[in-house]
């Protein structure tokens, strides 16, 4: 019976096939491959007709820079938009099977999905794996209640704010929108705000950098302007260009004709059946 | 009572890379001014930028401004405490010379003090990377290269610091040197112009402040030639 289980194919969810091998190794000390982490700066905020996300777009590996304008805010439902920081694919794969959970729920019910339907599927399933899956989000969204805004952390916890910031560059954001946040914004002054937050992250926390990516939610409405902001162009391109000719250099080329090595029977015994 | 902070250590890395590069008669040293630093040290998780530095010392009295007479530039990078501390005794036993000698040290005369005052903490080292750059005794450009317990060489050009392994591959693409062991032994220097060493080292800090999460800011340059030494700034990434 038991190599039956064994056999039966996925049902869906993680695969733990390999943890007891990589205990072993990990106790034999070798160390486990570092990930693309997005070192970031996400925030969002409530103004007068609703949510205001934002992101940088730096995705870094230790300290070297993977990806120098990727997207950190996730599509969850038409009405429904997510930061996120943490482990890129993480980030990446819970917000897509939560997204797509949403949509299921959408065909079932017949109506617009509420954002405490996402901020409940999301939290249980980080709080299921304990932490282990790496992913702080931020996520906003207007549904028939009114906006909303949440921050979720890896653990599974949740918060419920006017505004809310994440990621290493979380302390640089949070103090822009501790000195000029107030209740009421207009939507003009609710963007320069998250603007200003995001690049305050942007040029005082090494993990975070390049754009600035934003994403207006009202009601019945959205607005994604993908690098509404771009404040670090290249610095110096010489004006004369480099080549760079050197290559490997061939010292001697010898071919050896398979032919010769081998003796090539026409024809051949025919296989047993 | 359970020990407490048993990772502490006492040397904090504050980032940077420095660039030199030594042609027939001139040498350009370039270095970045950012200084990194952790907010929480003893977990080292959210790094951000502590300010900026003036990183290129022409070990002249304590900082003073550049001088014609000026000989060796020296650009660190590491832990900028031990960095000062390493050019404040480097200055110092540079006026004492002075005063016994009355004259200024040579460029190849310094690369030897810098390597026996890092060798004498071999044991617990000055956390600095250095490239010493400017002209030796003949009047040709001269660069030196370190590591932190002061193992170094006469070479053409060098990269250290954070930046390093994104410039160093760059740089020997395009002034590959000649091979050490050759006879008879071949100049080290570079053959490009002042003009396009200084291109060059433009577009090494360009690039690596693309990549390279330590370094930006602004760069400077210093040049040291046959009619002085001069000091410019490029501003780079500020991300």
């Amino acid at each position: 019976m038991a190599k039956v289980e064994v056999d039966a194919p996925p049902k869906g969810g993680f695969s733990f096939d390999l943890c007891r091998r990589n205990d072993m190794l990990s106790k034999k000390g070798v160390k486990p491959p570092s990930y693309l982490k997005t070192g970031t700066t996400i925030v969002g905020l409530i103004f007068q007709d609703g949510v205001i996300l934002g992101a940088d777009t730096r995705a870094t590996e230790g300290p070297i820079v993977a990806d120098k304008n990727c997207e950190k805010i996730h599509y969850m439902a038409p009405n429904i938009y997510c930061c996120g920081a943490g482990t890129a694919a993480d980030t990446e794969a819970v917000t897509d099977t939560i997204s797509s959970q949403l949509k299921l729920h959408r065909y079932h019910t017949g109506r617009e999905s509420r954002v405490v339907t996402a901020l409940t599927l999301l939290k249980s399933h980080l709080f299921r794996y304990q932490g282990h899956v790496s992913a702080a989000l931020v996520l906003g969204g207007v549904d028939v209640t009114g906006p909303h805004l949440h921050t979720i952390y890896p653990h599974g916890s949740t918060d419920t704010l006017p505004f809310a910031t994440m990621g290493s560059g979380s302390l640089a954001a949070m103090a822009v929108f501790e000195s000029k946040y107030h209740e009421g914004l207009s939507k003009d002054e609710g963007v320069k705000l998250v603007c200003e937050a995001i690049c305050s992250g942007i040029f005082n926390d090494l993990g975070s950098g390049s754009n600035v990516d934003i994403c207006v939610i009202t009601k019945g409405q959205k607005e994604y302007l993908r690098n509404h902001l771009s404040p670090n162009p290249r610095t110096y391109v010489s004006s004369k260009g480099y080549t760079f000719t050197k290559k490997t250099e061939v010292l001697l080329t010898k071919i050896t004709p398979l032919k010769k090595l081998v003796d090539v029977i026409e024809g051949g015994d025919a296989m047993e059946e | 009572m359970t020990k407490q902070h048993q990772n502490w250590s006492p040397y904090d890395n504050n980032g940077g890379t420095c660039v030199a590069i030594a042609g027939a008669d001139y040498c350009v040293v370039a270095a970045d001014t950012r200084a990194v630093g952790c907010i929480s040290p003893f977990t080292g998780a959210v790094r951000q930028k502590l300010g900026m530095l003036r990183v290129i010392s022409h070990l002249g009295m304590f900082g003073g401004e550049l001088s014609r007479a000026d000989k060796s530039l020296m650009a660190s990078s590491g832990f900028q405490a031990d960095v000062r501390a390493l050019q404040k005794v480097l200055a110092a036993r540079h006026l004492i010379y002075q005063h016994q000698h009355n004259k200024q040290m040579s460029c190849p005369a310094m690369a030897q003090l810098l390597s026996n005052t890092l060798y004498y903490k071999r044991f617990f080292p000055y956390y600095a990377f250095n490239v010493l750059g400017g002209l030796d005794t003949e009047g040709k450009g001269c660069v030196f290269t370190y590591d932190a317990v002061g193992s170094y060489e006469r070479v053409g050009y060098s990269s250290q610091g954070s930046g390093a392994t994104l410039i160093t591959p760059f740089l020997d693409n395009q002034l590959k040197s000649p091979s050490p062991l050759l006879l008879p032994a071949k100049d080290a220097v570079t053959p490009l112009s002042e003009s396009e060493a200084i291109d060059l080292v433009k577009t090494c800090f360009a690039s690596a402040t693309e990549r390279d999460i330590y370094t930006g800011d602004k760069l400077e340059i210093v040049v040291i030639n046959a009619d002085g030494i001069r000091r410019e700034y490029m501003e780079l990434r500020k991300d």
